[in-house]
């Protein structure tokens, strides 16, 4: 039967059967237009990201902190890159032999490790901060749920020697302290990324693009010497432990450019073993904590009337019989000294001297002499936790204050500000300011402050103060010139004095030609001497000795004669 | 005309493998870019860490010891030296 003859198409169907049939088939097309519509033109960018990330990868680069160094190019500072191991518990199901193969490499205790992994936490580090070669080495044991994590650790190679200098960063290599703290948006680095293609066995197959490229963080040169800032705190150690001393700072400046050479405190720190800090260890004293100078304060104010032409440098004082009254105080010196001169005022530390000769000059010159030598403002180093110490406004000050400041009492100072106060005398009267990184030439000119002729006679004077009959021949350093001020002064607790003391000794060196200004502080020394003199000025005269000849100072004091050395050449064996 | 085709053809197959070789040896040299560029990065991390190596070595605490407890030296006294002035 052919089938146009079929009898089943002679059979009428219904109308609606072969509508309903095409309505089936547009609304399903519709349905499907609809559906395309929706991904190409709502969804797409879903979608496309989806596929991207099949292949696509976004890799982060991430930068290294940058390196502190000294003045020579010796590291202070250098970051370098470490692995963090951590483990899942649950997935870590280890074997006894796999245990003790990862504690042997993580120089762990197996009991310990095995409590680490019994935690129920999801996450848990096994060791922190390991080299990346025995991180390697774990890795390749392949054991499940063990991860690791790259990180940077930051490394002190001069460890407590130049701790409060340096400072140190927290565990995201952020600077929390000192240096890293005050360079931190130079020596921080930033981490950029990149878009690759990666293929099936995740190598990197193209570059699409970088997002951001890593910036690595910058170096930075301090002004330190590696060699000087060792002397410093080894001599400041030794002297702190042998007056049974409650702490002591030193800072070393370069006296032609301003530039700090060494800064050191007691008590220390180790930054590489940070684990049992206490606040006394971390203050970096020199720059945070002020305390009365004394008697170092001297020659500024003599300075000054010497300028003003009130007094010349031989003009004489009464000082007898010891003890002067200024209102209702009576101020002593340590002994009686009779009739001085200006320059033995100094020599022999006269208090009633000193006030004398302040009592002369209108309260707001001293004031504003304080002012411009830097008192009562933070020196602005940068440093974290920087104070200016106390000059209390001149309007207020009774006689006896304005006596007793002449002696450096009633006013607070930081020792990193006296030294740099010592500058005018080293220099021929001008102050610059202090560096704390490496400068490429000195500064051209300094602020004037005192006239040339008085910078040297007040230069003159300190020079007596280390000869016989002055405060300090403990300071003085063989072969040089040594010009300096000792202080020892009560301290003040609640307002009163206290029968405890800080020592300290201020100077420069070589007199003819000042190369290094040098402020040690040394705070309650207990073992029987407590005078600026004999507790102070030795580690002066060590650190002095030292870095004279270590930066190659010419001497410039007459030469002793030779004593090891013969008249007679060396025998030198001529030709073969 | 036929043959013009036949020309067209061979060149289009050419450049497309021209093309496909052309952007494989692309990625083997960014392979060896990307491995050169990891070599460096390690080096350099030796080299900080090389860095820190030596400045432990040389801290001056250390030089001092050995130099005054293993090789019994010790600074001359002010009259054992002798200043040369430079000659100009």
């Amino acid at each position: 039967m052919k089938f146009a003859n079929s009898p089943l198409l002679s059979q009428r169907l219904p109308a609606w059967r072969s509508r309903l049939l095409l309505l089936g088939i547009l609304s399903g097309f519709a349905v499907l237009a609809g559906w395309s519509i929706y991904l190409q033109g709502f969804n797409s960018a879903f979608l496309q990201e989806k596929g991207a990330q099949r292949y696509s990868r976004v890799i982060e680069m991430s930068a290294t902190r940058g390196r502190i160094m000294d003045r020579n190019g010796e590291v202070l500072a250098v970051s370098t890159p470490v692995k963090s191991i951590w483990a899942i518990p649950e997935d870590a199901k280890l074997q006894p032999a796999q245990v003790y193969r990862l504690a042997h490499l993580l120089e762990m205790n197996v009991r310990e490790l095995n409590r680490k992994l019994a935690g129920n936490r999801d996450f848990v580090y096994l060791e922190r901060q390991i080299p990346p070669d025995v991180a390697a080495r774990v890795m390749a044991l392949d054991l499940p749920g063990i991860h690791d994590q790259p990180e940077y650790r930051r490394y002190y190679p001069s460890g407590e020697v130049s701790a409060h200098v340096l400072g140190f960063t927290g565990a995201d290599d952020v600077g929390q302290e000192g240096v890293e703290l005050a360079f931190q948006s130079t020596l921080a680095g930033k981490s950029g990324s990149r878009r690759v293609i990666k293929d099936r066995r995740g190598h990197i197959v193209e570059d699409v693009d970088s997002i951001r490229l890593p910036q690595d963080g910058k170096d930075v040169v301090l002004a330190l010497d590696d060699k000087i800032q060792y002397l410093a705190y080894a001599n400041l150690r030794q002297a702190v432990i042998d007056n049974k001393a409650k702490a002591g700072s030193i800072v070393v400046l370069d006296a032609k450019t301003g530039e700090v050479l060494a800064l050191a405190n007691m008590p220390t720190y180790n930054p590489n073993n940070r684990a049992k800090l206490t606040g006394a260890q971390l203050r970096n004293r020199a720059i945070t904590d002020t305390f009365e100078p004394g008697s170092t304060m001297k020659p500024f104010t003599i300075a000054l009337a010497l300028d003003k032409g009130k007094f010349r440098f031989d003009s004489r004082i009464q000082t007898a019989p010891g003890w002067l009254t200024i209102g209702t105080a009576t101020i002593h010196d340590s002994e009686p000294h009779g009739m001085l001169t200006v320059a033995q005022v100094i020599q022999k530390s006269s208090n009633i001297g000193a006030a004398k000769i302040a009592l002369t000059l209108p309260a707001e010159e001293m004031w504003d002499n304080f002012e411009r030598l830097g008192f009562g403002h933070p020196l602005k180093l940068g440093f974290p936790g920087e104070v200016g110490g106390r000059v209390r406004p001149y309007k207020n000050w009774r006689p006896i204050e304005q006596a007793t400041m002449a002696y450096g009492n009633g006013i607070s100072v930081t020792l990193m500000q006296l030294a740099h106060a010592y500058l005018v005398f080293a220099r021929n009267g001008d102050l610059i300011p202090l560096s704390l990184t490496k400068l490429d030439a000195p500064p051209l000119s300094g602020k004037p402050v005192f006239t040339e002729q008085t910078a040297h006679e007040v230069r003159a004077m300190l020079e007596m103060v280390l000869q016989p009959g002055g405060t300090a021949p403990k300071a003085q350093v063989p072969g040089y010139r040594v010009a300096g001020k000792t202080g020892t002064a009560h301290k003040v607790e609640g307002g009163i004095y206290v029968n405890r003391y800080v020592a300290s000794f201020v100077g420069f060196a070589p007199a003819s030609d000042p190369r290094l200004v040098i402020a040690v502080m040394i705070d309650e020394p207990s073992a029987g001497s407590y005078y600026g003199g004999d507790v102070a000025a030795p580690v002066f005269s060590k650190v002095m000795a030292g870095s004279l000849r270590d930066l190659g100072v010419a001497p410039d004091a007459p030469q002793p004669p030779l004593q090891a050395l013969t008249a007679k050449p060396p025998l030198v064996r001529e030709g073969t | 005309m036929l043959r013009v085709n036949l020309i067209l053809i061979l060149l289009v197959v050419a450049s497309a493998l021209g093309t496909v070789s052309s952007n494989y040896r692309a990625r083997r040299l960014f392979t060896d870019l990307e491995r050169e560029q990891a070599r460096m990065h390690s080096l350099e991390v030796e080299w900080g860490q090389l860095q820190l190596e030596q400045s432990t070595w040389a801290t001056p605490a250390r030089i001092e010891k050995i130099a005054r407890d293993k090789l019994h030296m010790k600074q001359p006294g002010a009259g054992q030296v002798i200043t040369i002035e430079a000659v100009p």
